[in-house]
């Protein structure tokens, strides 16, 4: 379960964050508090995007990314419920795999006119849309740069969090380079495809898994594990995301199915649902149509928190550092998201 | 086929000019006062006009649920259908007696209609649907060079769209076995909105491509003139690649690719067939969606491509809405109510702490707390239900402003996961009844 709120952070040498998860589950959110809550104590990460769905900017609030590392929000202790100075700073980044491939052309081979003509012809089309396998080769390589990237006084960035594909894609997805590797048995894409994948096999990456608390998520979630450690790739922690408060148990609605129903009925009255009427009869009229409704949608509470118990004992047994992001009633907007990123800061995920 | 698309022409009519047919109902009345057409899915079930139903929709709202539970239903109401499911959670496909993933319909055992009614199920198996295409259309000998090819099988099961080019590669072949009088397909979760709209043409025009014909160019004469008319030596292009890729990469790309491009002959012509039956009157598309803003934006997004390709849609599934039997209890009502109920209890606490609880006097005490406990726990649940319904409420209102016309038909959620026969036969009632 989560850490209490004095040990340190779980990822203390990590640099490259990977979220992944089922669609849907929050990869976006969680990936997005995440970067947040590595920039506090004035850090500064780089948020990734790799899906061109400019879904950072959606959650931002802001214009559509270009392909270029933007700062998109700063990052006060006190934004976080922390004590301390220091302003962390968050940048954003939507790989665009053309110009990523481009870059790269150009960086390890100084096309120049012959890297138009390849495009003209459609080369860079075919590599980065048609086979996604260099597509992914690009994407990941170039978050191990932004990674690995010097500045002035040590690195660029502290962490780089990478909003990935869901998890059903995420080992290939991170082993592509691997298989080029194997492609290419030699020269200079063999060497680069070797070099990512140091990095990405290395304790600086960690792959996190966001799931929900119902079947599908947390069974993907199990087999994403297992496909990754197979895979010898990193696993990082758990976040379940979305999470609701128990308010009533099992016991608790056979309770009132049972023998005490007439109770229950006694302190809806109590509790000013008796409607206007003076006399008992008038009042229990008022309250036994509400009755059968709200025993019914404790049923289904309760029966929900029992699948819940489920999935979360499926969870426990990856023995994985997990934690819990509540629902925001509202959906998410970017008070929501420093919430989350203080929640998450809170149980040592950063 | 022919008189069919005719009887159908007119009902299906749902292109850009979507209007009311008899398919739509009958224009009802929402409490913000819009007008909101219901979709009358067992109508449209019932319908032997209609020989394909296609679920889309953006990632977890409910497809594949939907679609199953749409063959069950119409199956019981004695149609002959096959749904084709791809990705179905683990032990829905078990409940349908989908061990395997082997691209072949089978019979759904437990599930029949009076009146001669059959369901017939299988998963989409990506690469032995490749595989099938390579066996089918090229001799064995070059059917095996690309089997063994490094990159096919590397690739084969990734190309971008593939899942959605195969979902609808496997759709046309079932239509043309004409084994089936309905069709309901299932489409993968696609990373922009109509990635099986758009795969078989991206696919196409990839293989027809200029990149293409200079790869293969030491093979086809067109090659080189491509070349000259770019005025780029073929010695230059070739030169980077392989410094690029290295010399052996290339010759296995270029092996590769040629193979495709010859197994892909027909490519084109199927792909454009497919793409016409899904215009067709005999299919209708259903927008599924949750009432929740990311996914109904999303659902729009789909109206709008549908029209803009002229795919005749049906109306919009709104999955997982939530309901209340008590809906003259407000939110804020219940919300006070449980607040009294909790501080009496405080308020009582303190005598509690200190006595045991049977010094308390009267037996009834400590059980009526209780009983209060639960009564608050009942509230809050219910203002918790009312305040999701009252979201769910506005953010379909805002949906029906924009797209008047478009019928819509309300499954309510059930508290837990739709994995058997009998939650889609629960998912199927809840489809067929037209909201009130
Ligand atoms: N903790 C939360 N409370 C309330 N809403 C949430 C929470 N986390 C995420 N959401 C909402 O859920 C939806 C999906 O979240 P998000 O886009 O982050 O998921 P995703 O996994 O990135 O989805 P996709 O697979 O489509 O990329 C969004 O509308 C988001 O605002
Ligand atoms: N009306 C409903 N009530 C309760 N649970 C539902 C309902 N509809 C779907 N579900 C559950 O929601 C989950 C997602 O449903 P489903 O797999 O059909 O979505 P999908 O759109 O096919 O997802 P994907 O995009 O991943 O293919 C499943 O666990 C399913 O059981
Ligand atoms: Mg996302
Ligand atoms: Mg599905």
């Amino acid at each position: 379960m989560a850490d209490t709120p004095e040990a340190g952070p779980d990822w203390e040498g990590v640099r490259l964050h990977v979220v992944s998860g089922k669609g849907g589950t929050g990869k976006t959110t969680v990936a997005a508090a995440l970067a947040i809550a590595l920039a506090a104590e004035g850090r500064r990460t780089l948020l990734i995007e790799v899906e061109g769905r400019q879904g950072i900017a959606e959650l931002f609030g802001i214009a559509a990314l270009p392909y270029e590392e933007r700062k998109v929000a700063s990052v006060s202790p006190a934004q976080l419920g922390l004590e301390g100075a220091g302003t962390g700073e968050v940048f954003a980044l939507a790989i665009d795999p053309e110009q990523a491939l481009l870059e790269y052309l150009e960086m390890f081979y100084k096309l120049g006119r012959a890297g138009k003509a390849l495009r003209k012809l459609g080369a860079i089309d075919f590599a980065t849309t048609i086979a996604p396998g260099l597509r992914d080769v690009l994407l990941t390589g170039k978050a191990c740069e932004a990674a690995r990237r010097k500045g002035p006084g040590g690195r660029a960035y502290d962490a780089v969090v990478m909003d990935a594909p869901p998890t059903g894609r995420i080992t290939r997805f991170l082993n592509v380079n691997t298989e080029v590797a194997g492609l290419a048995r030699f020269g200079p894409i063999h060497n680069q495809a070797q070099a990512v994948m140091r990095v990405i096999r290395s304790p600086e990456t960690a792959v996190h898994l966001v799931t929900l608390l119902e079947e599908m998520p947390v069974q993907e979630t199990v087999d994403g594990v297992g496909e990754l450690r197979e895979a010898g790739l990193p696993v990082g922690g758990v976040v379940v995301n979305m999470v609701r408060p128990p308010v009533l148990d099992e016991a608790a609605v056979r309770a009132v199915d049972g023998d005490h129903r007439e109770e229950v009925a006694r302190a809806l009255v109590d509790a000013g649902l008796g409607g206007r009427s003076r006399s008992a009869t008038g009042v229990r009229a008022h309250v036994e149509p509400l009755l059968d409704p709200l025993l019914d949608q404790a049923r289904e509470h309760a029966e929900r928190v029992l699948l819940e118990r489920g999935q979360r004992a499926d969870l426990e047994q990856l023995e994985l550092p997990s934690y819990e992001l509540p629902l925001l009633g509202g959906g998410v907007d970017l008070g929501g998201l420093y919430r989350l990123a203080a929640e998450l800061k809170r149980q040592g995920a950063a | 086929m022919s008189a069919q698309a005719k009887g159908r022409a007119k009902a299906g009519a749902t292109g850009p000019d979507r209007t009311g047919t008899d398919r739509t109902g009958t224009a009802e009345k929402s409490p913000a006062g819009l007008a909101d057409p219901s979709l009358d899915v067992d109508a449209l079930l019932d319908d032997p006009d209609t020989r394909i139903i296609v679920c889309c929709g953006s990632g977890g709202v409910g497809k594949t649920t939907t679609a199953a539970a749409l063959g069950v239903r119409a199956a019981e109401r004695g149609r002959r259908v096959v749904v084709l499911t791809i990705d179905p959670a683990r032990r829905l496909a078990q409940s349908m007696g989908l061990s395997e993933l082997d691209n072949t319909p089978r019979p759904v055992k437990g599930v029949a209609g009076d009146n001669g009614g059959e369901l017939f199920a299988m998963m989409l198996d990506m690469k032995r649907t490749f595989d099938e295409i390579v066996l089918a259309h090229s001799d064995p000998e070059r059917a095996r060079t690309i089997l063994e090819n490094p990159f096919y099988q590397s690739l084969s099961a990734g190309f971008a769209g593939t899942q959605e080019y195969m979902a609808m590669e496997k759709l046309g072949q079932l239509r043309a076995r004409d084994e089936w009088d309905l069709i309901v397909v299932d489409t993968p979760p696609s990373r922009s909105a109509l990635d099986f709209l758009d795969a078989p043409n991206r696919l196409g025009s990839f293989l027809d491509g200029r990149f293409i014909r200079v790869l293969t160019a030491p093979a086809k004469v067109g090659g080189r003139g491509a070349m000259k008319f770019l005025g780029v030596g073929m010695g230059l292009v070739t030169g980077v690649l392989t410094k690029v890729l290295g010399a052996h990469v290339l010759t296995d790309v270029q092996t590769f690719v040629a193979a495709l491009d010859s197994m892909f002959g027909g490519f084109r012509e199927r792909a454009d067939r497919t793409y016409k039956l899904l215009q067709a009157p005999g299919t209708a598309f259903l927008v599924v969606a949750a009432p929740e803003r990311d996914a109904l934006r999303e659902a729009a997004y789909f109206v709008d491509r549908l029209a803009a390709d002229r795919m005749p849609l049906a109306g919009l599934v709104l999955n997982r809405v939530h309901t209340t039997g008590a809906p003259q209890l407000t939110a804020e009502r219940a919300l006070a109510g449980a607040e009294t109920l909790e501080e009496n209890g405080a308020e009582q606490d303190p005598d509690g702490a200190d006595g045991s609880p049977g010094s308390s006097g009267s037996t009834g005490a400590p059980s009526a707390s209780a009983a209060e406990a639960v009564a608050a726990g009942l509230l809050r649940l219910h203002a918790e239900r009312m305040q999701v319904m009252a979201r769910e409420r506005s953010t379909r209102d805002r949906f029906v402003s924009v797209y008047p016309d478009v019928p819509i038909t309300e499954v309510a959620a059930l508290p837990g996961d739709v994995h058997d026969l009998d939650g889609l036969r629960e998912i199927g009632t809840r489809l067929g009844r037209t909201p009130a």
